[in-house]
């Protein structure tokens, strides 16, 4: 296929689809499927032929529209009119849509199912790697042809060098979004130069995580975006050989995945000779079998070469020295997400969104004690008030927000006072959390804060590899002394150690999971001590979690 | 479902779930490198890793059985015991966890006397535990017979385990609010 068959194939999928006087876009990601999508996309065509209207009506599953908590959602789109939202669709609402909207009959309760066109929770949002999600068929890649889909790779080809494409990124101030933020267009251009015959590029879509899942969605909605970056970034580099890593939780993204790869080798969009270039690039997935560590490039390489899932100390870094031997780019999902934007729009309009030192928007998965849950793509510099007041809606049954975790297990919590600070790598750095890659918790008072800590700590003493001593043995000590304190057997000379064990740890382990591990008691402890000190001495948890059922063993022994 | 051990069969005096093992190694060219993928679909077709199963792939990748057994021990997803016939898999992720997900663990493993990663000795139920589905909308969330279940509390969880246990279905498609009226019906 070459760029004028593409262009042609766009205007036939455009073509199709005008021929439908409307369509119904019920969303197909995870979470709405748990809430019954399938059932309602079901419903939804067998009332459309019911009424005879399926040549004039289409059904189409879609990607992520963002907010999950109000799922299954389906949007009714009529030419020329604004789209139409609801949200909580069961099969009965479903029916109803279809009687309101294309039998003109009056539905009275209907109303309460929509979700008004100027929610915050949309208005605030910029999308740019999220933008066609909710509105193309993640399983059809004409669907996504027809939104130029493609053209970007067609472009870098036809028009730019492998140089250009490297500038482009510095330009576009894209950095990594896996969480450390190293610049991407700096990254690409390293492994450009990096002397070796062949060159791999890697999409690290092991989300490990616990409460992000933007790579997921993204995977899951538009993967065909993904896969074009990757291609992209493919020529930029010189390789030849992709591989998306896909954590093993997620086999919905690895068909839609394997479905799209297949569709666009058939197309001759990958594979060899792309868009009748000389340009080749394959595209293999590999499944995650379920470990945190292997979110950690090194470790990453390690599981696509089918060994343990262990770090390998860097220098040399995977630019130089990555898959068997070969030079690697390894960038996360969603930065390859943000490549085809970049492209088609220009590095210009692409930092005109963010702060001075970050540019573009995050995807953040809002949850936890806040009204609306769900997945939301933010230009970088917002605050955090305005994501959880008012994307979020603020906190349920009015309680207090107490903190707002972000980074997972390796990062931190921020405090209320920190509320109105713009988010950017930076600012959360400083504040003693990161952004990591996108998961966002929003706590109240009914959050313990050292029983938070040792909630993570859990979490990486199961997944710390045990490859080096002071990950492996500082995260079973530090998890300890967190469990004496949560259950009332603590002293005051614990929470000294604590702190001795965290800069240990901190300082020594081999690689990130065991550098940042400690930084959920760094930060707790930094803005929570009281509520520690209160643990100890007192035997009191101001927030009612901890039951105080051991004493400490000095006073245990004395009587 | 796996049965308890591998089953010889009549024709070739092999047990038949090899012959999935066996195309995907020829698929994947006997390459080392596709280690974790023979072992995903042995894991699929057997339930779990039987000792002369990782054998058998040590010995047809030519990997010594150590690095094999290293593999399969190194990630959460492959098992080396015997699973139930239900699994009921509880998320600790961060949101399930503020949504106090630890009380539906603990609740099933008081009914049925189980550590998370336990099965029942009838072999009928095994309790998991899992790091983030990813649907953190709509947590506590519980997977239970291949269907994502969201917003439990231990009641329902329970419920629902005590319902299949007992030979229901909570069927392909599921909606949070029917199933507990069912469950609570049954």
């Amino acid at each position: 296929m070459n760029r004028q068959e593409l262009l042609e194939m766009a205007q036939n999928e455009l073509d199709r689809q005008k021929k439908f006087r409307c369509r119904l876009l019920v969303c197909a990601s995870t979470p709405c499927i748990s809430s019954g999508a399938l059932v309602v996309e079901d419903a939804l065509k067998k009332a459309v032929e019911a009424e005879g209207l399926q040549t004039e009506i289409e059904t189409v599953g879609t990607g992520c529209l963002g907010p999950c908590s109000r799922g299954p959602l389906v949007t009714v789109q009529f030419e020329g009119k604004p789209d139409v939202i609801y949200e909580g669709v069961t099969s009965e609402v479903a029916q109803q849509i279809v009687a309101k909207h294309l039998k003109g009959a009056s539905v009275p309760g209907l109303d309460a199912n929509v979700i008004a066109a100027d929610w915050p929770f949309f208005a605030k949002q910029k999308k740019l790697v999220l933008a066609e999600s909710g509105t193309l068929n993640p399983e059809k890649i004409e669907s996504y042809i027809a939104r130029g889909g493609y053209t970007a790779i067609g472009q870098a080809l036809r028009e730019m060098t492998a140089e250009e494409v490297c500038s482009t990124m510095v330009k576009s101030g894209l950095r990594g979004r896996g969480g450390a933020g190293f610049p991407t267009g700096l990254k690409w251009d390293m492994v450009r130069k990096a002397p070796g015959e062949r060159k791999y590029v890697v999409a690290n879509g092991d989300e490990g995580d616990p409460g992000a899942y933007m790579d997921r969605t993204l995977m899951e909605s538009d993967p065909h975006r993904v896969l074009e970056g990757m291609a992209i970034a493919g020529f930029a580099v010189g390789a030849d050989q992709g591989f998306i890593y896909v954590r093993g939780e997620y086999p919905l993204a690895a068909k839609r995945l394997e479905k799209a790869i297949r569709q666009a080798e058939r197309k001759g969009l990958l594979g060899s000779r792309i868009l009748d270039s000389n340009f080749n690039f394959r595209i293999d997935i590999r499944m995650g079998a379920g470990a945190f560590v292997c979110g950690e490039e090194t470790a990453l390489m390690q599981s696509i070469m089918g060994r343990r899932g262990q770090p390998v100390p860097r220098p040399p870094y995977p630019a130089n020295r990555g898959l068997w031997g070969g030079p690697t780019l390894i960038n996360n999902v969603e930065t390859f997400g943000n490549i085809t934007c970049i492209i088609l729009k220009g590095p210009e309009y692409y930092a005109s969104f963010g702060t001075e030192k970050t540019k573009g928007a995050k995807i953040f998965a809002l949850a936890g004690k806040v009204s609306n849950t769900g997945l939301i793509e933010v230009p970088i510099g917002i605050t955090l008030r305005e994501i959880v007041f008012d994307i979020g809606g603020g906190i349920p049954d009015g309680r207090p927000f107490k903190a707002a975790q972000t980074g997972g297990p390796s990062g931190g919590c921020i405090p209320a006072e920190y509320l109105d600070t713009p988010i950017d790598y930076e600012t959360l750095q400083k504040l003693g959390s990161i952004m990591g890659s996108g998961g966002l918790i929003v706590m109240d008072d009914r959050s313990c804060m050292p029983d938070v800590a040792k909630f993570f700590m859990e979490f990486c003493m199961d997944e710390s590899c045990g490859k080096c001593g002071p990950c492996r043995g500082g995260t079973v000590q530090m998890h300890r002394i967190l469990v004496k304190i949560t259950n009332g057997s603590a002293t005051m000379e614990d929470l000294t150690k604590l702190e001795e064990l965290c800069l240990m740890v901190k300082e020594t382990s081999l690689c990130g999971l065991g550098n940042t591990c400690p930084n959920p008691i760094y930060s707790t402890l930094r803005y929570f001590r009281e509520e520690y000190e209160s643990h100890i001495t007192d035997h009191h948890c101001p927030a009612g979690v901890c039951q105080f059922t051991e004493k400490p063993l000095r006073i245990a022994v004395a009587g | 479902m796996a049965e308890a051990s591998p089953k010889k069969d009549a024709d070739d005096g092999r047990d038949p779930r090899y012959k999935g093992i066996d195309r995907v190694l020829k698929r994947l060219q006997f390459k080392q490198d596709a280690l974790i993928e023979v072992l995903t679909t042995a894991q699929e077709a057997f339930g779990y890793l039987p000792e002369e199963v990782m054998i058998y792939v040590a010995r047809q990748l030519k990997l010594p059985f150590s690095w094999v057994y290293g593999v399969a021990t190194f990630y959460h997803f492959f098992s080396l015991k015997q699973q139930g016939k239900h699994n009921a898999i509880v998320c600790l992720g961060t949101a399930c966890y503020v949504g106090r997900s630890s009380d539906i663990v603990e609740a099933v493993s008081k009914e049925y006397g189980l550590e998370p990663g336990q099965t029942t000795p009838d072999g009928e139920l095994t309790l998991t535990t899992t790091r983030c589905l990813g649907c953190c909308g709509l947590a506590p969330v519980v997977v239970f017979e291949n269907l994502v279940l969201g917003k439990e509390s231990p009641e329902t969880t329970v419920e629902k385990v005590k319902y299949v246990l007992a030979g229901g279905s909570l069927g392909t498609a599921f909606q949070p609010e029917e199933a507990q009226e069912e469950t609570a019906t049954a």
